[in-house]
């Protein structure tokens, strides 16, 4: 078990050095001035030229990978020029925000998807069954943003159901003492009901957004993945050995389709984290997708390059988790080395 | 007299709603199962016999259904019976073990659980004891070191052990009845020869019924009480395992009995009487030299001499050389796995060379090599003077020699492009290596050998999905004698095929050999086809060669006790048989 | 081993074109949805190549007097804070995102499709190189790295169609690939060796005609996706400029407006973007009906 782990940690290195050498490319070997791009709009030519060689823009681009890197393993993303604060200050300090959101949207579209998914797979050509494929092609064709923006008009200005989207908290709240920086729970360590149920209605709609989003491939995995696997030859000896419909459906069949489910789930994370971006856009939210978009409307620079490149470190993490978890599900690759 | 039978099928009828409308797959079926009676279904595929044993246990799929007819199990109404009804019955009343036994069992669960499951559902013991109960029912199925063993995976065990945890599965909770679909299809000869011997000495200890159900007559006749022929979905014969063998009233049944390949019938004893007869006068008109004229049989220098060939392959798996980076001791196990060691052989031109061997014994390896499709590791392959090991397989494509080696597949689906008609495919050869100019001389080649393979020329212009497994065979046939090689290596040629198409598709290669002077090298498992079609026979058993000689002799009177095995191992009726 | 009694070589059946057509016909009139997605489908195309000629106002026209009007019998759709008629605008953005859409798909198969077969068929270095590239992209979720590449590339619908494009290749590169694999030891291949083919010859005439089938399908699903990935694209200020119409960039000039109840300046681009992307959805599950009906999902 620790082998196949190791194996896999192995393994994400690889990716990790593709990061960091695209992201690189992505901002030093662009056509044009880099030094312009990080100086600004509004910089002067002087100005350009200190940054160019504050930033060491002017040296081979070896050494500059060589600066970069080291920059990097000690945590130094560049400065933001909007703000003036250092990117990896920022990024911190904001990350939370995105990630309470990510998390209760991909624990709803879980909620909601595999009992889709396994209710049609279980009873093809009924309701359910053609319902599912509705949500399934519908949830793929929908534009996140343009789900967000419905929501927001239908429960919010039609229905006044919702708040107005302006961020996590309404005026009248302010945050919990930071423990995690997640507000429901740390609302909920401070043993504050009220600003709990706050922050709660502010995710609700942002968050339905995203497990909306995210529902689709979910549950048209768990369908083809519960249907393969009920046709399968040993779910046909389960039967026929009289087992119980639970146990066959649950303990045998179950288990097996959700293999081809954890897979995919790398995929809906790619899928979400970038579908937050849009999300946060939509509903003022202050994470780190909004983040790099208002960096990007000011033509700031080095929040963007921070912004991919936490993304993807964190994407490549979450893939190493979800490959860890295969491998601890699934015996025949637990016990192959 | 008669006591009520353990299980009464009357005029079953099942059909499958498909694309083309309601199909029947059974029908009026009759069949009748005394308790302690094994009574074996035999029929080729389409025949309905295993949607028969389906629709008994109800586990039709989703689109069937029994549309008429009754089935009554010890009195009760199976169609009848509620679906809670039917779960209680099944596993501990009535058991169906099934082919391919790996996939048949749940891949992440340990087979002990999965033993433990079907114990506790039938209530058979009590929780505390189950693990206990397990164990011993996997001893009972003669599985070595039980208690190891039930915390094994499927994918960590052999076939034939697999086979015995779905035994174990079947029988756990002592069943009145045991179906057995196909039970030993895909294993090993001698492994089917243990698995068969194991049920049958089960059953009969418990005082079971079984129902097995085959599509090999020899192994029918000699497990079986009765037997039951279907054809088609209908009944055609029903009798005792003696009489059916003997003295097969049916016509049907006749066919089958003449095409199954046994000890001391001819290739022509294969075919039904009426093409039996018409067949003495040969099939193709056209070339038709005697084959003493073209060589005589050895004295010239052989078509194909093989010395000490050898392939290896580097072990598989990406941790060895991970492994190797942090062991501290050097790796116990050879890093190169060895699948043909040191093989020699001839072929002397016109003759016909079998080579036998059960899975894993490298002899589709051995033949992959001669065709020039792999590259060998070792040794040396001359053709008619030639060292074509040498050249390497991507070259070899390319060069005249090509046309001298062909090869029959087989799986004759697999080896038809999907997209080409079959005259598409038969013209592959003659379009790449021939010396036809136009389209017309293409296509009046490809006709001619549809006429000489018996394939109706109506039917080149359709595609593989739409031909029949021995049109599919009669096909790559034409396409490998499309050029006139000089030899045709045949791997296992009818081996998916049924018997009375496997029948006349070996009496069509015989034909060919003799009217187009050909030589072969016949690949299969099936002793009894090798001995109808092969001067000589090669055995091998892990690369290497057991024993080699005239087929008389090495069939008859085996040296080596392999040989002796696997002939063992071929199902042998006990009674006398017409021929 | 099917045990259905299925009638086999018996009545004469059509081959080739006739045969094609008779099971597309077929298809569509089992799946409704399908022939009704064909539809959708043709009238977007109509929309794209014509609709530039036929719309009632100029797309770029602002009138400030009737801006923030909402939909009634002169705009059909209602008009936006610069007065400009978001019915012409929705439909002359199809010819932009639809030629998007498939400069993305065309692009992508090219780079992609022959990258992957190419790794599936010859293996070695080839599968080795490729795996690595898809392997680096892959790493980056993909609109995010659509992001960082437009932003560092600059504005402009190239950049677009050429960051859709480097973000499928991954996809596209792994389906070829595992196809061309499994044709790789096919019985057909090593027998079409035997009759003397050259590899490439086996790969172009033999595997590909194989293949092409699955390729289109995913050709058709990823349109789809390469309209949203340009339409969120727009949205966060990366692509496309004001005043282009463009679906995507029309939503986030209506979002502002959503929040105090002019909706339909969102609205339709919106619904038009979700209906293009559900029409190329359901064409892509009609086409692989068509091609392979035991992969029906």
């Amino acid at each position: 078990m620790v082998s196949m782990i190791l194996k896999r940690l192995v393994l994400a290195v690889p990716s990790l050095i593709g990061v960091v050498i695209v992201t690189f490319l992505l901002t030093r070997a662009l056509p044009g001035d880099p030094a312009a791009y990080f100086a600004g709009p509004a910089a002067t030519k002087e100005a350009v030229e200190q940054v160019r060689v504050k930033l060491g823009l002017d040296k081979p681009l070896l050494v500059q990978f060589v600066h970069y890197v080291g920059d990097l393993s000690r945590g130094d993303l560049g400065a933001s020029l909007t703000t003036g604060q250092p990117v990896a200050i920022e990024i911190r300090t904001r990350l939370p925000a995105s990630a309470e959101l990510t998390l209760l949207g991909l624990i709803l579209a879980v909620a909601a998807a595999v009992p889709l998914g396994i209710a049609a797979a279980i009873r093809p050509g009924s309701i359910i069954d053609h319902a599912c494929r509705i949500v399934t092609t519908a949830g793929v064709s929908l534009p996140v943003f343009f789900t967000g923006l419905i929501l927001v008009y239908v429960f919010y200005y039609l229905l006044g159901l919702a708040p107005a989207p302006l961020g996590r908290l309404d005026v009248f709240f302010s945050p919990p003492p930071q423990v995690t920086g997640f507000y429901l729970i740390d609302s909920l360590i401070a043993r504050d009901g009220e600003l709990f149920m706050a922050s709660l209605k502010q995710l609700v709609l942002p968050a339905l957004t995203l497990a909306i989003f995210s529902l689709a491939p979910i549950a048209r995995m768990t369908r083809a993945s519960m249907l393969a696997v009920l046709s399968s030859d040993f779910v046909r000896t389960a039967r026929a050995s009289g087992l119980s419909g639970f146990t066959v459906v649950v303990t045998y069949a179950f288990r097996n389709a959700m293999l081809p489910v954890v897979t995919t789930l790398g995929m809906v994370f790619s899928f979400l984290l970038g579908a937050n971006v849009l999300v946060e856009k939509v509903f003022a939210w202050p994470g780190i997708g909004s983040f790099a978009v208002e960096a990007l409307i000011a033509s700031d620079f080095a929040p963007v390059q921070g912004f991919v490149l936490t993304m993807a470190v964190m994407y490549v993490m979450l893939n190493l988790a979800i490959d860890i978890l295969y491998g601890i599900i699934d015996p025949r690759l637990r016990l192959e080395a | 007299m008669t006591a009520l039978p353990l299980l009464d099928i009357h005029d079953l009828t099942v059909e499958f709603a498909t694309r083309r409308g309601m199909v029947r797959a059974v029908e009026q079926v009759d069949l009748s199962l005394a308790k302690g009676e094994t009574v074996g279904i035999v029929g080729e595929s389409g025949s309905g016999k295993s949607v028969t044993s389906y629709a008994v246990m109800r586990i039709l799929d989703r689109a069937g259904r029994i549309a008429k007819g009754s089935v009554h199990f010890s009195g009760l109404d199976l169609c009848a019976a509620t679906e809670p009804d039917m779960r209680n019955l099944r596993g501990r009343e009535i058991s169906m073990i099934f082919q391919n036994p790996r996939a048949a069992l749940n891949p992440i669960r340990k087979v002990g659980r999965q033993i433990e499951d079907v114990l506790l559902q039938h209530a058979q013991t009590e929780p505390s004891q189950v693990a206990e109960k397990a164990i011993e029912i996997l001893d009972q199925v003669r599985i070595a070191r039980p208690r190891e063993r039930y915390h094994a995976y499927p994918f960590e065990l052999s076939g034939g052990m697999c086979q015995r945890v779905v035994i174990a599965l079947a029988l756990a909770c002592r069943p009145q009845l045991l179906i057995a679909d196909e039970p030993t299809t895909g294993l090993d000869v001698t492994t089917q020869k243990t698995v068969m011997d194991l049920i049958v000495e089960l059953t009969r200890a418990r005082g079971m019924a079984t129902i097995l159900i085959t599509h090999d007559l020899g192994l029918a006749a000699l497990y079986c009480d009765r037997i039951v022929v279907m054809e088609k979905g209908h009944v055609v014969e029903s009798a005792t395992a003696k009489s059916v063998f003997t003295a097969p009233s049916h016509p049907y049944t006749r066919k089958l009995m003449r095409a199954t390949p046994r000890p001391g019938a001819s290739l022509r004893d294969l075919l039904p009487e009426e093409e039996a007869a018409a067949a003495t006068a040969p099939v193709s008109s056209e070339a038709m030299t005697p084959v003493a004229e073209r060589t005589p049989l050895g004295g010239q220098t052989p078509l194909l001499v093989v010395e000490k060939l050898v392939k290896e392959y580097p072990r598989k798996g990406a941790g060895t050389s991970f492994r190797q980076l942090f062991a501290r001791k050097p790796a116990p196990e050879p890093e190169t796995f060895r699948a043909v060691d040191h093989v020699s052989f001839v072929i002397h031109r016109g003759e016909s060379v079998g080579l036998v061997g059960e899975s894993g014994c490298g002899k589709s390896t051995t033949s992959t090599m001669v065709m020039r499709l792999i590259d060998k590791t070792d040794g040396v392959i001359m053709f008619d003077g030639q060292d074509i090991g040498a050249i390497p397989a991507r070259q070899f494509a390319r060069l005249p020699l090509r046309k001298r080696i062909q090869m029959v597949f087989q799986d004759p689906t697999d080896s038809l492009n999907p997209r080409f008609t079959a005259a598409r495919a038969i013209a592959d050869p003659l379009l790449r290596l021939g010396d036809l100019k136009g389209r017309d001389a293409v296509r009046a080649r490809c006709e001619e050998l549809a006429r000489q393979v018996g394939l109706p020329v109506g039917l080149l212009d359709r595609f593989p999905h739409q031909l029949s497994g021995g049109q599919k065979a009669r096909v790559g046939i034409a396409r490998a004698i499309a050029l006139n090689p000089d030899l045709a290596i045949l791997d296992e040629p009818t081996a998916a095929l049924d018997v009375s198409v496997q029948a006349v598709v070996l009496n069509l290669l015989q034909e060919l050999k003799q009217s187009l002077g050909m030589s072969y090298l016949f690949v299969s498992h099936d002793l009894n086809v090798v001995r109808l079609l092969c001067d000589r026979v090669i055995v091998m058993q892990a690369g290497r060669i057991v024993e080699q000689g005239p087929t008389e002799r090495v069939l008859s009177a085996p040296q080596e006790q392999y040989t002796r095995d696997l002939l063992a191992a071929i199902p042998h009726p006990r009674f006398e048989q017409h021929a | 081993m099917s045990e259905l009694a299925l009638p086999k070589g018996g009545e004469p059946r059509a081959t080739g074109l006739g045969a094609a057509a008779q099971h597309v016909r077929y298809v569509l009139r089992e799946n409704a949805v399908t022939g009704f997605a064909f539809a959708l489908f043709v009238m977007i195309v109509l929309a794209a190549v014509l609709g530039p000629y036929l719309v009632p106002y100029d797309p770029l026209a602002s009138d400030t007097a009737a801006a923030l009007k909402g939909p009634s019998l002169a705009h059909w759709f209602g008009t936006d804070q610069l007065g400009r008629d978001v019915l012409s605008r929705v439909i002359v953005a199809t010819r932009l995102d639809f030629f998007i859409a498939i400069a993305s798909v065309a692009l992508v198969f090219l780079m992609g499709g022959i990258a992957g077969v190419a790794a599936g068929f010859f293996g070695g270095w080839t599968d080795r190189i490729v795996g690595r590239i898809a392997d680096t992209i892959m790493a980056f979720p993909l609109f995010v790295l659509a992001m960082g590449i437009v932003a560092a590339l600059g504005n402009s619908v190239q950049n677009i169609i050429l960051a859709t494009a480097i973000v499928n290749f991954p996809l596209y590169a792994r389906v070829a690939r595992a196809e061309a694999n499994v044709r790789r030891d096919a019985g057909f291949v090593l027998a079409a060796r035997l009759c003397g083919n050259g590899e490439a010859r086996i790969l172009l005439a033999q595997v590909l005609p194989n293949i092409m089938p699955i390729m289109v399908v995913q050709m058709s699903l990823t349109m789809g996706y390469a309209i949203l990935n340009a339409a969120g694209l727009s949205f966060i200020g990366l692509g496309v400029r004001p005043p282009t119409a463009e679906w995507g960039i029309m939503v986030a000039d209506g979002s502002t407006f959503m929040v105090s109840g002019e909706w339909w300046i969102a609205f339709f681009p919106g619904a038009a973007l979700m209906l293009a992307v559900f029409c190329f959805n359901l064409l892509g599950d009609g086409l692989r009906d068509i091609v392979d009906p035991q992969r029906r999902t």
